[in-house]
C-alpha cells in the first residue's frame, strides 16, 4: 500500500461546546493545516472554559423548558408524557426554551435523560420532583462524564457503558454500584396544561469533578 | 526554602500547531541545582540502552519488558523496601511506566500530568497539567507514560492532542491536535520514537472513529505521514467493509509498538471493530483485531496479519507483539509473538515483504473459535458463541479478553514470556440500539460478564510462563484475584508483578514462579515496573492507582456474584524500592 486511507479525515473546531452533532457528523476533507487552525480555535476557547463548569452553564435547562428527542428518529420532536414508555427505558433529551424555540444543546452537559416510572416506586425526595411517575436526571455520568445510556430491565437501574456504575432513578439516582460516587443531577418537572416541562435546574454538579 | 510556584505561559514563538495548555510548573528543591544536567536521548540510545536506563514504554523496541540489571535477585529480593513514594493527587488506572534516563525519572497519571523526579530522591522537578475540555468524558481516564527523544518529553492526551516538553523544565515547546476529541478520538498510549518521528496511534473503538497511526516531525509537531488503520475502499483491503462503515469502524490503537530497526517496521496492535456486532458489517473489516507492520519512514503498509477477522466480541488486538528470534525446528525464526484478547498465543514471522504465520494455541478457556487454518492462522468460528443482532450471545475469553493491554514480559535467560492471564471469564452480549453521534458510544451491545459455569470457585488470574522456542506453558502460577498486571522481568531472574484487587505488588522467581516478595501498596497496582539504577544502586519502581478496565471488570463481577460492592481504594502513588542497605 503507497498512500493508504490518507484523504479522508474529519475535523471540527476544538474548543467549542458540542451540541448538536449535524456539524461533528460532517466528514470534512480537512488537511493538517485545517487542524492547526482548530488547534488555535481550542485556545480561545480554553481560556474560558474555567467559568463554564458544567451544573453553571447558563444555558442549562430552566424552569418551564419542554424537552425535545435528543436521538431517533423523533429526533427535535416534543416529548410528551405518554411518549415516554413506562417502566423504561430513559430517553436522551434537550431542553428547549418555550419562549423562543431554542434548543439547549450547546453542550453536552445540558443533556437529560426522561424515565417514567411507577409513581409507587419513588421514594419520597424522588416523588417530589416527579411529574405523572416521570423523572429526569443529568445524562452526563459523575464518574467520567459517559453518558448513562444503557438500562438494566430486571433491576429497573440506569448503567454507564463505560465504567458500570449504576444509579437507581427511582430514588434520586443514587449510586448502586460501580466507581460513581456521586448520583446523578436531578432535575425537578411538572406537567402543565398536558406538556412536561421542568420545574427549574439541575439540583447538583452536572459530570465529572475536576481532579487536578 | 522552595521556590514559590510560577504560572509560566508559551511563548507565542514557540506556538507550532497552537492549542491551549495552562502549565503549573512547580520547581522542586533540585530543580536549578539539575535543570542543565540532562542527557539527550539519541537514537542509538533508544536503539541500545545502557542498562541502568529504562527510556520507553517497554525499555526496548522488542517490547520485552527486560532489564539485565541483576543487583536485585531471587537471592536478596527479600531486603527489598520502599525508598520513596509520591502522590500523583488524581485518581482513576494509574497505567504507566516510571520512565528514567540517567537519575530523572518522568511520570504520566490519568488527566495527562507528567511529574519529572529525582529518581534516586523523589525530589520534584517539575509538574506539567494539561487543561482538558470541561466537557471532556473519559472512556478510558489514563496514560501509558512518556516517551522520550533529545532533550525533549511526549506525551499523547486524553482530548487526542500530542505534547512536546522541554525534559529539563516541562516547558511546552510544541503540541499538535491529531484529531478531535468531540469525534470520539482521544489517546491514551505512549508515544513511540522511531526514525526520527513521534508516532501514536488513536483511541475510540467504541465511538466510530476511524483509526490511524500518525508519525510527527519530533522537533517541530508537524506531520510526517498518517496511516489509516481502515483501508478506504479504493485501497488494499477496502473491499472487506459493507458500504460506508469503513468510515466509522474503529480500528483504536492504543498500545505503544514494538520495532525492529533491521528492517525499520513498527508493529501495531489494531482494535476492534465497531459497532461490536460483526453481522452488522459483513467482512474480514481489515486491518482491525491485526498486527499491522508499518514502514516507520513512509507509515507504508509492509504487511499484516488479522487474528479474528468479523470481530464480534470486542476483543481488541491492540497489545503489539514481542519481537523475538526464537528456534523452530532446529532453525531461527524472526518471530513475532502475541498472547491475544481472543485466549490465543499467536506465534508470527516477520520479514522484509511482511508478516507470516506459524502457529497459535489457547492460553485460555475459548469457545468461540472451532479451528485455526494451520497455514494461514485463519479462525474459524462456532455460530452459537458469535454474538449477533437481536441475540444474547455468550462466549469465552470475556470482552476484557484471556489477556487485556497489561503488557506481557520476555526473559532471554530463562527463554520464558510471562502472560498475564485471564482464566474462566465469559461474557454475554445483547444488542441494543444505538446511532452514529459522537462522541456516544457507538457499541451496538450490551456486556455482561460472568464466570463460566462450574469455574465460581475456580482462579481467575493466572501468571503464565511459555518457552518461546518449544512453544510449550511451562508453569501457571494462580493469583488471588483477576490480574490487570504488567509484568517487570529481570536479569537478577525476577519477574515482577501487581495486577491483584488484594493491593499487592509481588516479585517471583523467574524460574520457579515461586514468589519471593511482596509489599502491600496503597491501590491496586495496574501501572507497569520499570527498574533501573542510580550511581550504582538498583532500583524497582511502579505506580499504584487502581481504575479503569480493571474497575470495570471488579464491578462486572460483583454483579454477577451479587455480592457488596469490592473496595480497591483509588488514588496514585509513585513506589520505589531498592535493597536495605
Amino acid at each position: 500500500m503507497t498512500d493508504a486511507g490518507r484523504s479522508a479525515s474529519a475535523h471540527v473546531p476544538a474548543g467549542a461546546p458540542l451540541g448538536r452533532r449535524t456539524l461533528l457528523k460532517t466528514a470534512a476533507t480537512a488537511s493538517l493545516a485545517a487542524c492547526v487552525e482548530c488547534a488555535r480555535v481550542r485556545l480561545d476557547a480554553a481560556a474560558g472554559s474555567s467559568v463554564q463548569r458544567p451544573g453553571a452553564a447558563p444555558d442549562g435547562p430552566q424552569e418551564r423548558d419542554q424537552f425535545v428527542f435528543a436521538l431517533g428518529d423523533r429526533a427535535g420532536a416534543t416529548i410528551t408524557p405518554d411518549g415516554l414508555p413506562l417502566g423504561g427505558p430513559q430517553v436522551f433529551a434537550w431542553p428547549r426554551d418555550p419562549a423562543t424555540g431554542t434548543v439547549r444543546d450547546s453542550s453536552r452537559l445540558n443533556q437529560v435523560i426522561l424515565i417514567r416510572l411507577d409513581p409507587a416506586t419513588l421514594n419520597a425526595d424522588t416523588t417530589e420532583r416527579a411529574a405523572d411517575g416521570i423523572v429526569a436526571y443529568s445524562a452526563v455520568c459523575p464518574h467520567t462524564g459517559c453518558d448513562v445510556s444503557d438500562w438494566l430491565d430486571a433491576s429497573q437501574t440506569l448503567l454507564c457503558p463505560c465504567h458500570e456504575s449504576e444509579f437507581d432513578p427511582a430514588a434520586d439516582a443514587r449510586v448502586v454500584l460501580g466507581p460513581a460516587r456521586t448520583r446523578l443531577a436531578s432535575l425537578a418537572l411538572r406537567i402543565v396544561d398536558g406538556a412536561l416541562v421542568s420545574a427549574g435546574s439541575f439540583n447538583g454538579w452536572v459530570g465529572p469533578a475536576p481532579q487536578v | 526554602m522552595p521556590p514559590t510556584p510560577r504560572l509560566r505561559r508559551l511563548p507565542a514563538a514557540a506556538v507550532v500547531a497552537g492549542a491551549a495548555y495552562v502549565t503549573l510548573t512547580l520547581a522542586g528543591p533540585l530543580a536549578t541545582a539539575q535543570s542543565g544536567d540532562y542527557t539527550p536521548v539519541t537514537a542509538e540510545r533508544l536503539r541500545n540502552p545502557e542498562p541502568h536506563n529504562w527510556l520507553m514504554y517497554r525499555r526496548t523496541y522488542n517490547g520485552w519488558g527486560y532489564s539485565p540489571l541483576d543487583q536485585i535477585n531471587r537471592d536478596n529480593v527479600g531486603r527489598l523496601t520502599p525508598v520513596w513514594t509520591f502522590s500523583t493527587g488524581v485518581l482513576e488506572g494509574h497505567e504507566a511506566p516510571p520512565v528514567v534516563n540517567d537519575g530523572r525519572m518522568f511520570v504520566t497519571t490519568p488527566q495527562n500530568q507528567v511529574f519529572a523526579l529525582d529518581a534516586a530522591t523523589g525530589d520534584l522537578l517539575w509538574r506539567y497539567q494539561p487543561e482538558l475540555p470541561f466537557e471532556l468524558f473519559q472512556l478510558h481516564p489514563t496514560n501509558r507514560g512518556v516517551a522520550l527523544y533529545g532533550d525533549r518529553v511526549y506525551i499523547g492526551t486524553v482530548d487526542a492532542r500530542v505534547i512536546a516538553l522541554d525534559a529539563r523544565t516541562g516547558d511546552v515547546l510544541w503540541e499538535q491536535a491529531v484529531q478531535e476529541w468531540s469525534n470520539g478520538y482521544y489517546i491514551t498510549l505512549a508515544p513511540l520514537v522511531a526514525d526520527g518521528k513521534v508516532m501514536v496511534g488513536v483511541s475510540g473503538g467504541e465511538l466510530g472513529i476511524r483509526g490511524f497511526v500518525v508519525a510527527l516531525n519530533a522537533n517541530t509537531g508537524e506531520e510526517a505521514w498518517k496511516t489509516y488503520t481502515i483501508p478506504a475502499p479504493d485501497e488494499p483491503g477496502g473491499d472487506t467493509w459493507p458500504g460506508d462503515t469503513w468510515q466509522r469502524g474503529g480500528a483504536s490503537v492504543w498500545a505503544t509498538a514494538t520495532y525492529d530497526p533491521d528492517l525499520n517496521q513498527t508493529y501495531w496492535g489494531v482494535g476492534n471493530p465497531g459497532p461490536w456486532l460483526g453481522d452488522q458489517r459483513p467482512g474480514d473489516n481489515l486491518y482491525t483485531n491485526s498486527v499491522l507492520a508499518l514502514d516507520a519512514t513512509t507509515g507504508e503498509v509492509v504487511g499484516h496479519h488479522q487474528y479474528h477477522w468479523n470481530g464480534s466480541w470486542d476483543w481488541d488486538e491492540i497489545d503489539p507483539p514481542l519481537v523475538i528470534d526464537i528456534e523452530r525446528a532446529g532453525r531461527m525464526r524472526r518471530a513475532l509473538i502475541h498472547p491475544g484478547r481472543n485466549g490465543y498465543l499467536w506465534t508470527l514471522e516477520r520479514g522484509p515483504n511482511g508478516i507470516g504465520f506459524i502457529e497459535a494455541q489457547p492460553f485460555v478457556y475459548q469457545n468461540a473459535f472451532t479451528s485455526i487454518d494451520p497455514e494461514t492462522g485463519r479462525p474459524s468460528y462456532d455460530p452459537a458463541h458469535t454474538p449477533r443482532t437481536g441475540e444474547v450471545i455468550s462466549f469465552c475469553p470475556s470482552l476484557s479478553g484471556g489477556k487485556n493491554w497489561p503488557p506481557a514480559a520476555f526473559n532471554p535467560q530463562t527463554r520464558l514470556l510471562y502472560i498475564p492471564a485471564n482464566e474462566n471469564l465469559c461474557s454475554e452480549f445483547t444488542s441494543i440500539e444505538y446511532e452514529y453521534d459522537p462522541p456516544r458510544p457507538y457499541m451496538g451491545a450490551r456486556g455482561r460478564l460472568f464466570i463460566r459455569e462450574g469455574a465460581e470457585d475456580e482462579p481467575i488470574g493466572e501468571l503464565q510462563a511459555w518457552n518461546v522456542d518449544t512453544g510449550e506453558r511451562i508453569w501457571t502460577r494462580e493469583m488471588p484475584s483477576q490480574l490487570w498486571g504488567p509484568v517487570l522481568t529481570t536479569g537478577g531472574g525476577l519477574i515482577f508483578m501487581g495486577g491483584t484487587t488484594d493491593r499487592y505488588f509481588r516479585a517471583f522467581d523467574a524460574e520457579t514462579s515461586d514468589e519471593l516478595w511482596s509489599i502491600r501498596t496503597n491501590s491496586g497496582v495496574v501501572g507497569v515496573p520499570t527498574t533501573f539504577a542510580v550511581d550504582g544502586r538498583q532500583y524497582v519502581a511502579v505506580q499504584s492507582g487502581f481504575g479503569v478496565d480493571a474497575q470495570r471488570m471488579q464491578t462486572g463481577l460483583d454483579r454477577f456474584r451479587g455480592s457488596a460492592p469490592t473496595l480497591v481504594p483509588h488514588g496514585g502513588v509513585i513506589w520505589v524500592f531498592a535493597l536495605s542497605e
